[in-house]
């Protein structure tokens, strides 16, 4: 269920972002399944490889969207069961994705050209440092509920008491910060300027062509949506009928797409030597709600 | 661990009833001291046969030391096996229990790939070294396999320090092989001193049980701990194991031993002769009858210190077996925190924690010594080809060697304990444990665990960023140096052990029930603890991973067919890496490993100082002469240890002076010494 609803919603939340960010710069822009179409341009084309690169840079991006489309398959959706959930899952989704991360940092160094070393160096630290805040926020989750599969913290969660706004919002809160940093999107990295001057995300995939970039920016729009999807599992209430939940959860992450085309609108792009302790800041933030629940289940509070 | 599979066509535990043969043969003990005789012919035996003879003295051992592991680990009755042997000097006993039996299948395993693998290791050395060399290498290596097993299986005290001291002979001889090269000497003495004072702290440990219960070795420990002070004696045993595992700040002496020693050797030290410190430690917990949470906080501290910082350090190091050396530091660190996690379990009667913890603790001793004698292999592998290890001279090995590479690859990407293989299983076990630990006791608890669990987290994270640099840098992109010789694949001697690892690795990751169910008749045989609550869970958890696991490669296959489909019919080009249009670029504007580092190495400066060594440019300088730069990352701890020796010995030194060589002066001392003793009888302070 959540599986088939991201990535109905992967068709057009890239677009919307574009969109926001277009309108919002004063233009008209480019119509909201305009990223689909480019994929499907890419698909059509032939490849060109780097004669440096090996056959790393060639299975690279099949394993990538394959550790994202697996880690998928363990995204639950209010009151509906995940379709491979089991007891831990979010450290297989975490490590899941790591996988992915892994191919995706060889492949940029299998061009040997160095703006590529520079990018992912830069994404092998930044993956690193974000890694905690999820960790933190989802044994946060397990120490509320007392659960420790997804789909299980998810349902016993909204029935924890009125604390659970507040983790709830922070909870959503890092998940849209940590979609962004995944994705090298704006405080960490700025993906509208184009080549050498983006440093982490985009400089990466400078030698992938045809079907592998395809591969590439369908596994960026994947990860959106599958965040958002995350998210949506704090805000759905698990009382609601089937047609208004379907309903809420587009209204969400159309929503994040929104907020994602503000931010990058509104918000200037970090120092690159302030990065790391940004991304910290979010570890700091879900650390404040585990000693929050700390002092709840030992009834402190 | 291969042949577990084979072994069990004979038909045993069920039709063959070989438990019943060997307990009650009476010359079965006598099997035992085989290999140990022949392993005398090895120095004399012809040079062309030479590697036969030691491959088959190898299976042999394995042989005899398997056959009752495994019958042990099938039947579920039997919990221990006794082999007396009757001889002038006293009766030596063999002793063989589930927990050493899982330690000799693992170290069996290891030592048959190296020892496969040493035949093409060595070849290029057969024209170098004597004969004579080569014979006591292996004779070394022999002795190295056969000490493991007996510390594995001597449980009286003077019998097991005996094979604990053989086995630190042994391997200072394997690091020895290369005794040309000054700088191995020293490192090998560095070696040979540190087990020594691990010896040593073994030797107390062992006489304290003695003073109070009167028996010297591992039975002696229930009795002591059940009416003594539990915790302090069991870290004199830590420090003693310790040593040998590699526990941060016991470690020193492991990141220059393992890259000085030939490769097949450096696979089998890290990879099961350091096990053996984790094995002892194993073994005297479990005869630790108090104190279980407090032993299990400060080991599991201890074990997510050295976890994060064998990594960080791996991170700052440019040759290649000296990194994976220091990673080795880092899951001695992830198996000590699986331990910890078990011993609180034990105290709080959790048996969640125990069996998660120690299920991912001994798991990951069998994949560590399958991943790091993997890599350590491959990277001999690229040793042998390249004759250097430094990761800034390398580059682009992949493509002379892409098997090697691909190799490395999958070692690489088990250690750092991504799915779908072996490192991910016993990592979730650990996280299993620490996220249980979480709602199961105090405050404190729960704190400490989510530390623990940010601890791993960020193992995890930095091994993805070591991984990627030592594979990146070293396998991909173009050369670094200029290669004058022809490089080629790696022989098929070579080639084969570290294939069968891969194996192995990719089936404990996709089918890891096979072996954890195992495992928990280990730990409940050997703990006080029953399984009941959690081995239904804990396994089913390990078979939804599996599931995913191969729906994982489906999907991948998937995709490569989609793939496959697509561009048959499309233009694929080979075109120079895109730079700026600027296609004129060399190899040495490659992004290096000190580069990639760099954004790191700022952050944990204080772990890892960096020196650079250069000579400025002067305001008057208006041509600058040529110049070198260096620039190093050092290991903290080695300083700290390299200061106290230097204070020690500038102190020793000012001692010498009253060594002056002079018979008088030597007749003096006495005479002043007498007088003391004198003086101090007549005041009657003695």
């Amino acid at each position: 269920m959540g599986f088939l609803l991201a990535i109905v919603v992967t068709l057009f939340f890239p677009g919307i972002i574009l969109r926001v960010k277009s309108r919002l710069s004063g233009r008209k822009g480019p119509g909201v399944f305009q990223p689909l179409r480019n994929i499907l341009v890419l698909m059509r084309k032939g490849s060109i490889f780097s004669s440096v690169s090996s056959y790393v840079f060639r299975i690279a991006p099949v394993i990538y969207l394959a550790t994202i489309l697996c880690a998928m398959l363990l995204l639950p959706f209010p009151g509906y069961p995940s379709i491979f959930g089991f007891d831990g899952d979010f450290v297989f989704f975490a490590y899941l994705l790591a996988l992915g991360k892994f191919l995706f940092i060889i492949a940029a160094l299998d061009t040997g050209s160095s703006f590529e070393g520079m990018g992912a160096s830069r994404e092998a630290l930044y993956s690193l440092l974000v890694e905690p805040a999820f960790f933190i926020l989802f044994g946060t989750l397990a120490l509320l509920t007392g659960f420790t599969s997804m789909q299980e913290i998810f349902e016993a969660f909204q029935v924890t008491g009125h604390h659970s706004f507040i983790i709830g919002f922070i909870g959503v809160y890092l998940l849209v910060q940590i979609a962004m940093i995944e994705n090298s999107r704006m405080p960490v990295d700025d993906p509208k300027t184009h080549l050498e001057l983006t440093m982490v995300h985009e400089v990466m995939i400078l030698d992938h062509s045809g079907f592998n970039l395809a591969l590439m920016h369908i596994g960026t729009a994947l990860k959106f949506s599958m965040y958002g999807t995350l998210m949506a599992n704090f805000l759905i209430p698990l009382s609601w009928g089937l047609p208004e939940k379907i309903g809420f959860f587009f209204v969400i992450q159309a929503i994040m797409a929104t907020v994602i085309g503000l931010m990058e609108s509104f918000r200037a792009r970090k120092k690159l030597a302030r990065n790391p302790q940004f991304v910290v800041t979010l570890s700091s933030i879900a650390l404040v709600a585990f000693i929050l629940v700390v002092l709840i289940t030992f009834n402190r509070i | 661990m291969k042949k577990l599979v084979r072994e069990k066509s004979f038909g045993f535990p069920g039709v063959f009833p070989l438990n019943t043969f060997i307990l009650h043969s009476e010359m079965v003990p006598f099997i035992f001291f085989i290999p140990v005789i022949l392993s005398f012919f090895v120095l004399i035996v012809r040079s062309g046969i030479r590697f036969y003879f030691v491959l088959s003295l190898t299976v042999v051992t394995i042989l005899i030391t398997s056959i009752p592991a495994i019958s042990l680990l099938l039947n579920s009755t039997g919990a221990t096996l006794l082999f007396t042997a009757a001889g002038p000097p006293g009766n030596l006993t063999f002793t063989i229990d589930r927990l050493s039996s899982f330690f000799i299948l693992v170290t069996n395993f290891t030592v048959l790939t190296a020892m496969i693998y040493s035949k093409g290791y060595l070849k290029p050395y057969q024209a170098v070294k004597t004969p004579a060399r080569l014979s006591l290498h292996y004779f070394s290596f022999v002795w190295l396999h056969l000490s493991m097993l007996g510390v594995l299986m001597l449980r009286e005290g003077l019998a097991f320090l005996i094979a604990w001291e053989l086995m630190a002979v042994s391997s200072f001889m394997l690091i020895l092989f290369d005794a040309e090269n000054r700088q191995t000497l020293k490192i090998a003495v560095n070696y040979l001193i540190q087990m020594h004072i691990g010896l040593v702290l073994l030797i107390i440990a062992f006489l304290l049980v003695e003073e109070k219960t009167g028996v010297f070795g591992f039975d002696g420990l229930t009795p002591y701990f059940s009416a003594h002070s539990n915790i302090l004696l069991f870290f004199l045993f830590f420090a003693g194991f310790g040593i040998k595992a590699g526990f941060v700040p016991l470690h020193t002496w492991l990141p220059e031993a393992h890259p000085a020693a030939p490769s097949h050797v450096s696979g089998v030290m890290s990879g099961v002769m350091i096990k053996m410190g984790i094995y002892g430690i194993i073994r005297v917990l479990a005869s630790v009858q108090a104190d279980w949470f407090l032993i299990g906080i400060i080991l599991l501290a201890i074990s997510v210190i050295s976890g994060i910082l064998g990594v960080i350090l791996a991170i700052g190091q440019h040759d290649l077996k000296k990194l994976l050396a220091y990673h080795s530091i880092e899951n001695i660190g992830i198996i000590g925190m699986g331990i910890g996690i078990g011993a609180i379990g034990i105290g709080l009667h959790n048996p969640w924690m125990i069996f998660a913890g120690f299920a991912g603790a001994m798991l990951h001793v069998l994949n560590h010594s399958l991943f790091k004698s993997l890599l350590f292999f491959s990277a001999g592998s690229v040793y042998q080809a390249f004759h250097t290890r430094d990761i800034e001279k390398l580059g682009g090995v992949i493509h002379p060697m892409p098997q090697t590479a691909g190799l490395f690859l999958t070692g690489a990407l088990a250690i750092t304990g991504l799915p779908p293989l072996n490192g991910f299983i016993s990592e979730i076990l650990i996280y299993t444990g620490l996220i249980k630990g979480l709602s199961a006791g105090t405050v404190y608890q729960t704190m400490a665990m989510m530390l623990a669990i940010i601890g791993l987290v960020l193992i995890g994270g930095l091994a993805i960023f070591c991984f990627t640099k030592a594979f990146g840098i070293t396998f991909l992109g173009s050369p670094r140096s200029e290669i004058k010789h022809v490089v080629t694949e790696a022989g098929s001697s070579m080639l084969g052990p570290q294939y069968i690892i891969a194996g192995m690795i990719l089936l404990i990751g996709l089918v890891p029930v096979i072996f954890v169910s195992p495992l928990i008749e280990v730990i409940t045989s050997t703990f006080p603890a029953s399984p009941e609550l959690v081995s239904g869970t804990l396994l089913s958890t390990l078979t939804a991973i599996s599931r995913l696991g191969f729906l994982f490669l489906l999907l991948v296959a998937g995709l490569f067919f989609l793939r496959y489909l697509l561009l048959k019919r499309r233009r694929v080009e080979q075109q120079p890496t895109w730079g700026c249009a600027n296609t004129m670029g060399n190899a040495r504007q490659q992004y290096t490993a000190t580069s990639y580092a760099a954004t790191l190495a700022e952050l944990v400066h204080p772990v890892m100082p960096e020196t650079q060594r250069y000579v400025p440019v002067g305001e008057e300088e208006i041509f600058p002469a040529i110049r070198s730069f260096s620039q190093h990352l050092s290991d903290v701890f080695q300083q700290i240890i390299q200061k106290i020796t230097f204070g020690s010995m500038w102190v020793l030194k000012k001692l010498a002076r009253l060594q002056t060589g002079n018979i008088q002066h030597y007749i003096l001392y006495a005479f002043v010494f007498i007088l003391i003793i004198f003086a101090l009888v007549y005041l009657n302070l003695l």
